[in-house]
């Protein structure tokens, strides 16, 4: 008996993600990301509620220009798709327009973010320091909005890289796994933003 | 197929030295770093621990190092004459040393050899893979965690000394580098900063474990004939994946309010220190299950094959693993009933954890079960795998006692927990033992010697014993836990007998661990050539040659049953391996 008519009499529970392990191992890594997140803004919400003078956030934080922020965010979320879409559909143009226009989200993502933080500081608003009220606000608001700043950055490098590597059309019908991959982290961040901008923002 | 075994052993000998000792991508000489890392930490903590006992046994008694150097010397302003000044141990050194005792062993050595050196070696290979599924990644998750392996060592010789807020770093005492009372701040710095180094190699190890176990089983390996310690390095994947990050994120707010003035956890500016205790142990109780998960896996492997016997309840094993998993998620309150707790909430996590006895005590049963009738067969292996079902037995029997909120506030922060906490965790090293006696043949390809094995389990089992439980008797008599000096207190005067007793069992404990190194050490180069398959097992990992060449196995594995067929009245062989198929010769055969 041939070993391939052998395994196929055996029970074969095929991979969760046949296609791309790094795939399976994202999703690991985002789960353990969001935990991380996820601890910060419990923390947040922990000495939020305990607090009596915690200002109202709209009060002192511009929220006008973080709505536009979160809609570039999201609209950079789209062309993300639509980068990989291009990618997948051999449209090498079209891979390169959207995921430059994903990079260009992100970075003036960044670049708003620091004009904000710079805004904030000479009010008087610092890492342990709030003119008024709670000194945690300060240092909530740069910790988690730095820590997610962060990751826009890393996301921004990374798609940078994906953008280098697949210039001369490495990534096509049969391989856009690592531009998948790099999506599924850049939706995270979207959707890390999203929290982070209700919960110390909105509410 | 043959040609594929060919290029393995031609890949294998291309590789330089350091390709393939030290920055090698193998999945099992990345766990035998794991492990050499985590035994020599296993030395360190065990010295800092017989220097605890050498305080609270003979308090502010010079150590017998005193003579070993000049009077000049001991006046003189080297590291050594200013932590121990004539050989004494002082208050701010002994802090550090049971503080750095704990770290030490929960998160440089159980983690790490249990997940990080059997893990690595004994998942790809027992689901029967080439190796993890991303090779790299797991090679810079040992690069990632070696400096913070040496930051928690460098510790030690900062102004100030090493982390002195004990394992758990309550706040406001660890928020507030003044209070502690040192010469600076670097040593709870240092801590907080190779904590999170080392949760960034955990996160790395995790991604790489679930991935592996979920991509990449061999042909006919279904989830319900993975062997049980690989369902438990699973499980462990997930708890380290989901709690380690929660911890980091605490250790990175305390380092914020330690460095740059903020107030996480410091009520003058609205912080709250309960908030510490409540992040510290959701990671922290979870993190329990994390060191004691593997070594029922190590547990469940070794009973059959040394009773010769299947598994008792092999489903009922998973589930009961997954059950405790689950539950550790919601008992962490228990840390915390003396910290000020609505009474309501005390008793919900009073059942929790109660309830979690449940699987706890379905395992334990069902280990018995599998002795149950068996032909036991006494290596060193069996011996400290016993060794563990016992100790574990005794630990988790207190911890029911404990989980009552009115009990508790009893023995809350007594030698009692530390008797309890030992018997679970430093039980969990007789786990590691069993692992490292069963297994060595496989990764050295070199049998241990027998007879220094057995003389080390006996010793070890029963100093253990008569170190550890006498501390519940010190518990119940009101003994603090963390105190520098016993006889600074007058009550305690009379307990001071029962110190010096376990003083004395714990420096032979220690002792007898020389047979061990010695017969490690010996072993690896002089023991005895081991065969493909010592102990007759079932699993994967004893198809291959020891030690495995890189590429494990010469043709790819297909799986046809359980990992704990022993006994089968299938063959004529008292084992039968998960890769033997075996022709039915008539319908008859299973009635």
């Amino acid at each position: 008996m041939s070993e391939t008519a052998t395994a196929r009499l055996e029970p074969f529970e095929s991979p969760l993600t046949p296609e791309s392990w790094g795939k399976l191992g994202m999703w690991i890594f985002l789960v353990g990301d969001a935990m991380t997140f996820g601890t910060l803004l419990a923390a947040y919400g922990a000495v939020r509620f305990a607090s009596a003078d915690w200002p109202h956030p709209a009060d002192v934080l511009g929220i006008n220009m973080t709505a536009f922020m979160t809609f570039l965010l999201i609209c950079s979320s789209v062309t993300m798709v639509k980068g990989l879409s291009a990618a997948r559909h051999d449209d090498l143009a079209g891979f390169r327009r959207f995921i430059g226009l994903t990079i260009l989200g992100g970075a003036i993502f960044l670049g708003l973010q620091a004009y904000e933080w710079t805004h904030l500081i000479h009010s008087g608003l610092t890492l342990s320091g709030n003119p008024w009220g709670a000194s945690l606000f300060g240092t909530t608001f740069f910790i988690i909005t730095g820590f997610h700043g962060m990751h826009v950055l890393g996301g921004v490098g990374y798609l940078l890289c994906i953008l280098a590597l697949g210039w001369n059309g490495k990534f096509n019908g049969h391989n856009y796994h690592p531009v998948e991959i790099a999506g599924l982290y850049w939706h995270f961040v979207d959707l890390v933003w999203i929290m982070v901008f209700t919960f110390v923002y909105l509410l | 197929m043959s040609e594929a075994g060919a290029a393995v052993h031609a890949e294998h000998e291309r590789e330089g030295f350091v390709r393939h000792y030290i920055f090698s991508k193998d999945h099992k000489m990345i766990g035998r770093q794991f492990l050499f890392a985590g035994l020599v930490m296993l030395i360190v903590g065990g010295l800092l621990a017989m220097m605890i006992r050498w305080q609270l046994g003979w308090p502010e008694t010079p150590l017998p190092i005193t003579g070993l150097f000049s009077e000049e010397f001991w006046d003189g302003d080297s590291w050594l004459a200013q932590t121990l000044p004539y050989g004494t141990i002082t208050s701010e050194f002994y802090n550090a040393l049971f503080s750095m005792h704990a770290t030490i062993m929960i998160f440089f050595v159980v983690v790490p050899i249990m997940v990080g050196a059997f893990g690595n070696f004994l998942v790809p290979i027992m689901i029967g893979a080439r190796d993890m599924a991303f090779p790299t990644l797991n090679m810079l998750s040992f690069w990632t965690a070696v400096p913070a392996y040496i930051l928690i060592l460098l510790s030690f010789f900062v102004p100030g000394g090493a982390a002195a807020a004990g394992w758990t770093s309550y706040s406001p005492l660890a928020a507030v580098p003044d209070y502690l009372g040192v010469a600076g701040p670097w040593g709870v710095n240092l801590w907080c900063i190779s904590l999170i180094i080392l949760g960034f190699s955990s996160l790395m190890g995790s991604i790489n474990y679930i991935t592996t176990i979920v991509n990449m089983r061999a042909p006919g390996m279904t989830w319900f004939r993975l062997p049980l310690i690989v369902w438990a390095i699973f499980i462990v994947s997930i708890l380290l994946l989901l709690a380690f990050p929660v911890l980091t994120a605490a250790l990175g707010m305390l380092l914020f309010d330690r460095l740059f003035g903020t107030h996480f956890f410091l009520p003058e500016g609205g912080g709250d220190p309960l908030l510490w205790q409540h992040l510290f142990w959701f990671f922290g109780h979870p993190e329990v299950y994390i060191l004691v998960l593997p070594a029922m896996g190590v547990t469940s492997e070794i009973l059959p094959v040394f009773a010769r016997k299947p598994i008792f309840g092999y489903r009922a094993m998973v589930y009961s693993m997954i059950a405790i998993a689950f539950l550790s998620w919601i008992v962490w309150g228990h840390h915390m009933f003396q910290s000020g707790m609505d009474p309501a909430l005390g008793t919900a996590f009073t059942l929790t954890t109660m309830i979690i006895a449940v699987p706890s005590a379905i395992k334990t049963f069902n280990w018995l079960g599998t002795l149950w009738g068996g032909s036991i067969r006494f290596p060193t292996p069996m011996l400290f795998a016993l060794g563990f079902v016992f100790l574990f037995t005794i630990g988790g029997l207190s911890g029911i006692f404990m989980a009552s909120t009115p009990v508790d506030i009893f023995i809350h922060d007594t030698y009692y927990i530390v008797a309890h906490i030992h018997y679970v965790v430093a039980g969990i090293i007789f786990g590691i033992f069993a692992a490292i006696y069963y297994w060595f043949p496989k990764m050295f390809g070199r049998m241990l010697n027998e007879t220094l094995g057995k003389i080390h389990f006996f010793l070890t089992f029963v100093f253990f014993n008569l170190t550890f439980f006498p501390m519940h008797f010190l518990g119940v008599g009101g003994h603090m836990r963390r105190i520098y000096n016993p006889l600074h207190y007058e009550f305690l005067e009379p307990l001071q007998g029962i110190n010096v007793f376990i003083s004395v069992m714990a420096l032979c404990l220690g002792a007898s661990q020389l047979f061990f190194l010695a017969n490690f050490l010996w072993s690896l180069f002089f023991g005895r050539r081991a065969s493909e398959n010592p102990w007759q097992a079932n699993t994967l990992e004893w198809t291959a040659p020891s030690p495995p060449p890189h590429g494990n196995f010469l043709t790819a594995p297909v799986v046809y049953r359980g990992p704990y067929e022993y006994s089968s009245p299938e063959v004529a062989e008292d084992w039968l391996p998960q890769t033997r198929r075996v022709e039915v010769a008539s319908a008859g055969g299973h009635g």
